[in-house]
């Protein structure tokens, strides 16, 4: 019983990855046509802004406590910008080609991991977190490790905020409907390339935060981090349909549980293929995802 | 990603009306330039020629005998994936599984079975070309995006196979050497360098050749109808799905000997070439040489992969040991020189390195 809740509990704490991952590389794959290849470099620089923040090389942020929110809050607010950047100066002039985005995006994707291992090394290095967080707590007779729950807590917040986000705003009506019909809301005179930006920034932001409690999560923080959770997150936008948050985060509860089950009941690194086999088999049988939509 | 709306190649300067030459005997005479090149790299192996900056040593040495032989190796490969990116529009994420393929299975057949190499590379092939057969097949079913997403998948279930070792078959991440007494003699050893250069730019010239080939055939000029707009060539009575598979089973054969030249220039089958990073690096190639064109591929991956090494090698010199860290550390990376200048080609030079002629000429018309 304690091994089923252990590996649940792991399982969904990889899918919360997955999902601040996925969440926002549906998005601008839905509003823009663009599939992401920067978006595991964003998770990077988010997980080595908080390393380096929490390394004590920002004032007021660190390891323990607060300075360690300070320090996510700078890697996250830093992975956002990148993103921004990015967006302008990358994908925008390509507006018209979209092909060439997502070349431009291979390009950044491996440019950035490789700037990140010129500058610290492309040895893993260690995380520091708080000691709140290191630790385990007792669920169902289990220990659970405390970062898995902070990563679930995480994508649940992220995913609440979406939801309000596109549900509630104007700005989330703009998005909502260019992932529909993006020629339409053109027609209606309003201009996508601001939502294009910002589904930029809130894909970046999400992906920042997931590389942040990546980090606790892994417990160190290597420049190729990023590129392979992003064929997983990959997988997780297929299942999921491509566009939608929702399906987004079902599709990484799926898959992050049976990774993890099928890695422990199989034999290990089974799991990593039984994944990927299954979204083969996805597509081949529903070529429009679990949830019936594909751009 | 609908390419149907727009129809590439036809408002960006026209390829054929470029390139046709104009009547008299001095253009007829440029056509053959590809023979003399040919003939230079043929005889390159007795060639005591320094090339400093170029190469670390003469070029006929086995050093740069097996740094060139890797770059012809590369321009071919990428030359037959443009046969899926630049001639049918597919864009595949998986061509590194076959290349793999054809490096692991032969070494298997080696290693495992015992089998001569003549016979073990044949079977290599062939795995690698059915491999493709099976794979394209299911992977065809679906269109656009998801069809890179499926070849993805299998290529990455292909590489955590790999890295998984099966029966000790794959040596894991260390990859496994290939039998020396197993080879031909002439193939093994620093001393038959020359050789396996020579079997590098065969192939080169054999992707070259059967690529020129395919393209002007029948097939080919279905390729490119579905490449500008494949609901056209359905209207026309045609099922694309057999003319892409051709496409598909077609470059994964040619990768697949690339991948067991591979096999016999580093001595081994390594995880690496099973990875995504390894196809996307492929991408790079034929988009910085110039997609869909005949030289393009080729002149890219020559050129990335000359200047992986030799960046490499800058890197540890001198010269950039004494610079400011702001300088040196983005020079030490290649993989970071060459991604910025992908961007940079993607961004300013749309149909890669292969344009730059034609729109320098441009250029110069326009001043004169």
């Amino acid at each position: 019983m304690s091994t089923i809740v252990l590996l649940t509990m792991t399982g969904l704490g990889l899918g919360a990855l997955y999902f601040l991952i996925a969440s926002g590389l549906s998005l601008i794959f839905g509003l823009m046509d663009v599939l992401n290849f920067a978006h595991g470099a964003l998770l990077s620089i988010g997980a080595y802004g908080t390393w380096w923040a929490a390394s004590g090389n920002l004032p007021g942020a660190g390891p323990g406590g607060g300075g360690f929110v300070l320090a996510v809050l700078f890697g996250t607010a830093v992975g956002t910008l990148a993103a921004v950047v990015l967006e302008l100066a990358v994908v925008r002039p390509l507006y018209t080609r979209p092909r060439e985005q997502v070349l431009a995006t291979v390009g950044v994707g491996l440019a950035v991991p490789a700037l990140l291992s010129g500058v610290w090394g492309s040895d893993a290095r260690t995380f520091p977190g708080p000691e709140a967080l290191s630790g385990t707590f007792g669920l169902l007779g289990a220990d659970v490790p405390v970062n898995r729950l902070v990563l679930i807590v995480a994508a649940a917040v992220v995913l609440l905020a979406l939801r309000l986000f596109l549900g509630r705003t104007r700005h989330g009506l703009v998005v909502r409907a260019g992932v529909e019909d993006r020629a339409m809301v053109t027609a209606l005179g309003i201009d996508v390339r601001t939502a294009f930006t910002l589904v930029f920034a809130i894909g970046g932001c999400a992906a920042a935060l997931g590389g942040a409690l990546g980090g606790l999560y892994f417990g160190s923080v290597d420049p190729r981090q990023g590129t392979s959770l992003l064929i997983f997150a990959f997988v997780v936008v297929v299942t999921g349909g491509m566009g939608s948050v929702t399906g987004a985060a079902v599709a990484a509860v799926v898959i992050g549980l049976v990774q993890q089950f099928a890695n422990y009941y199989t034999a290990a690194g089974l799991g990593d293929l039984a994944v990927v086999v299954l979204l083969a088999v996805l597509l081949l049988v529903r070529p429009r995802g679990l949830t019936g939509r594909l751009a | 990603m609908s390419t149907a709306t727009r129809t590439p190649g036809r408002t960006d300067g026209t390829p054929a009306a470029a390139t046709a030459p104009a009547p008299g005997t001095g253009s007829r005479l440029l056509r053959w330039w590809p023979a003399p090149v040919l003939l230079l790299l043929a005889v390159a192996p007795y060639s005591a020629l320094p090339l400093p900056g170029l190469l670390d040593g003469p070029v006929g040495s086995p050093g740069s005998l097996q740094l060139l032989a890797t770059c012809l190796m590369f321009g071919a490969l990428a030359t037959g994936y443009d046969l899926l990116l630049g001639r049918t529009g597919l864009l595949s994420f998986g061509h590194a599984l076959y290349f793999a393929a054809g490096s692991y299975a032969t070494n298997v057949f080696l290693l495992e079975a015992g089998l001569p190499f003549a016979v073990a590379a044949v079977l290599g092939l062939c795995s690698g070309t059915v491999l493709a057969l099976l794979l394209g097949s299911v992977s065809l079913r679906v269109t656009g995006i998801g069809f890179s997403m499926v070849t993805l998948a299998f290529a990455q279930a292909g590489s955590l196979l790999v890295s998984r070792n099966p029966g000790g078959w794959t040596g894991g991440e260390e990859g496994r050497a290939a039998p020396a007494e197993a080879l031909p003699s002439w193939l093994v050893g620093i001393d038959h360098t020359a050789n396996l250069y020579w079997i590098a730019l065969a192939y080169l010239v054999l992707t070259l050749g059967v690529v020129r080939w395919a393209v002007r055939s029948p097939t080919g000029r279905v390729w490119e109808g579905i490449k500008e707009n494949e609901r056209r060539v359905e209207v026309l009575g045609l099922r694309p799905y057999g003319f892409k598979l051709t496409a598909f089973v077609l470059a994964g054969a040619l990768a697949a000997v690339g991948g067991l030249v591979h096999l016999l220039l580093t001595g081994g089958s390594t995880p690496q070439t099973t990875t995504s990073d390894f196809t996307l690096s492929l991408l790079v190639m034929v988009v910085l040489g110039g997609s869909g064109t005949r030289w393009g591929p080729m002149v890219g991956g020559i050129l990335y992969t000359w200047a992986d090494h030799r960046l490499g090698d800058l890197a540890g010199s001198g010269a950039v040991a004494g610079l400011p860290a702001v300088l040196r550390v983005p020079l030490s990376q290649p993989l970071f020189l060459l991604g910025v200048l992908f961007v940079a080609v993607v961004h300013l030079l749309p149909g890669g390195l292969a344009r730059l002629p034609s729109r320098l000429r441009r250029i110069r018309e326009e001043n004169r």
